[in-house]
């Protein structure tokens, strides 16, 4: 599976053009399967190739910090478009994960 | 210039993507700006799955190219109409389903506030459609259905974030 891979101790998500709910079950299963069985400590998100997300993003985002904080890992988020920036901040997501450009 | 178009759709989550590209592609001739483009698409795209998982509870449909539901599943017939009307340059949204309606709308609306928080909401689509559109009305009857109504003023941006 391409849009997921494994570097050290960082789950890296390549996060598709398009997110909103129809979309975001399989990232969320996907991802949780890889932080309980690789014990990833970080998870990265990569937005590059992302055009449109609404809170359901935020909803991957927030799910999977509470998952991997309370161990001391953390999210990055790469590659965030202006209005991804906007959304973050809205919801004071920004605040919790590392934005990296 | 009035101009006003009316959709129905099955509450399926493959029809959140397809309501908000039809909203975008009819408000074109407004000539709205990428960000204003970007904000209405958020906006319907908040009002339209709130119908479908919440007042439909058609939750189901997740998957990654848009898998059918798992055939244990039951699938609510319900509907969503979807109304979208240009005056000059003032943009009309409502959205309505005929689902389980909302107990207490304001606590609803809170930043934060979601009746589904094991199913990864986050419960900020409604802060996100204020932020977004300049207004947004709410109506509601437990039982009966929900009707969000949302306005905004598109081509005001461009000298703004030039
Ligand atoms: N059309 C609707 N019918 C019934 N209940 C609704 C409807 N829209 C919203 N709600 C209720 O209002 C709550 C808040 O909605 P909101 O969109 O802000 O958050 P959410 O949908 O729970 O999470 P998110 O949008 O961040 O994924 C929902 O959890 C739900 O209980
Ligand atoms: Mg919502």
């Amino acid at each position: 599976m391409d849009e997921f891979a494994v570097i050290d101790n960082c789950l890296m998500i390549r996060m598709p053009e398009e997110i909103d709910h129809h979309r975001c079950g399989y990232i969320c299963e996907m991802a949780d399967r890889y932080i309980v069985q690789q014990r990833v400590e970080h998870v990265v998100f990569d937005f590059e190739d992302t055009r449109f997300m609404d809170s359901s993003g935020i909803g991957i985002l927030m799910g999977r910090y509470k998952k991997i904080s309370c161990f001391g890992g953390k999210v990055f988020v790469l590659h965030p478009d202006r209005q991804i920036r906007r959304i973050l901040n809205i919801s004071g997501l920004g605040r919790l994960v590392e934005i990296v450009d | 210039m009035r101009n006003e178009m009316l959709l129905e759709f099955d509450a399926l989550s493959v029809n959140e993507s397809f309501a908000r590209m039809a909203v975008a592609s009819f408000i074109t001739p407004l000539n709205p700006t990428l960000e204003e483009l970007a904000d209405v698409k958020t906006a319907v795209s908040e009002a339209v799955t709130n119908a479908i998982i919440h007042g439909y509870d058609n939750f189901w449909g997740c998957g990654k190219h848009g898998d059918m539901p798992p055939a244990s599943q039951e699938i609510h017939p319900g509907r969503v109409r979807l109304t979208c009307r240009t005056e000059g340059d003032l943009l009309h949204i409502c959205v309505e389903d005929k689902g389980k309606g909302i107990e207490d709308v304001e606590r609803a609306m809170e930043p934060l506030f979601t009746t589904r928080p094991e199913e990864n909401r986050s419960g900020m689509g409604f802060s996100f459609m204020e932020a977004f559109m300049d207004d947004l009305e709410v109506e509601s009857r437990p039982g009966e259905g929900t009707l969000v109504r949302m306005h905004k003023r598109i081509g005001v941006g461009p000298w703004i974030d030039a």
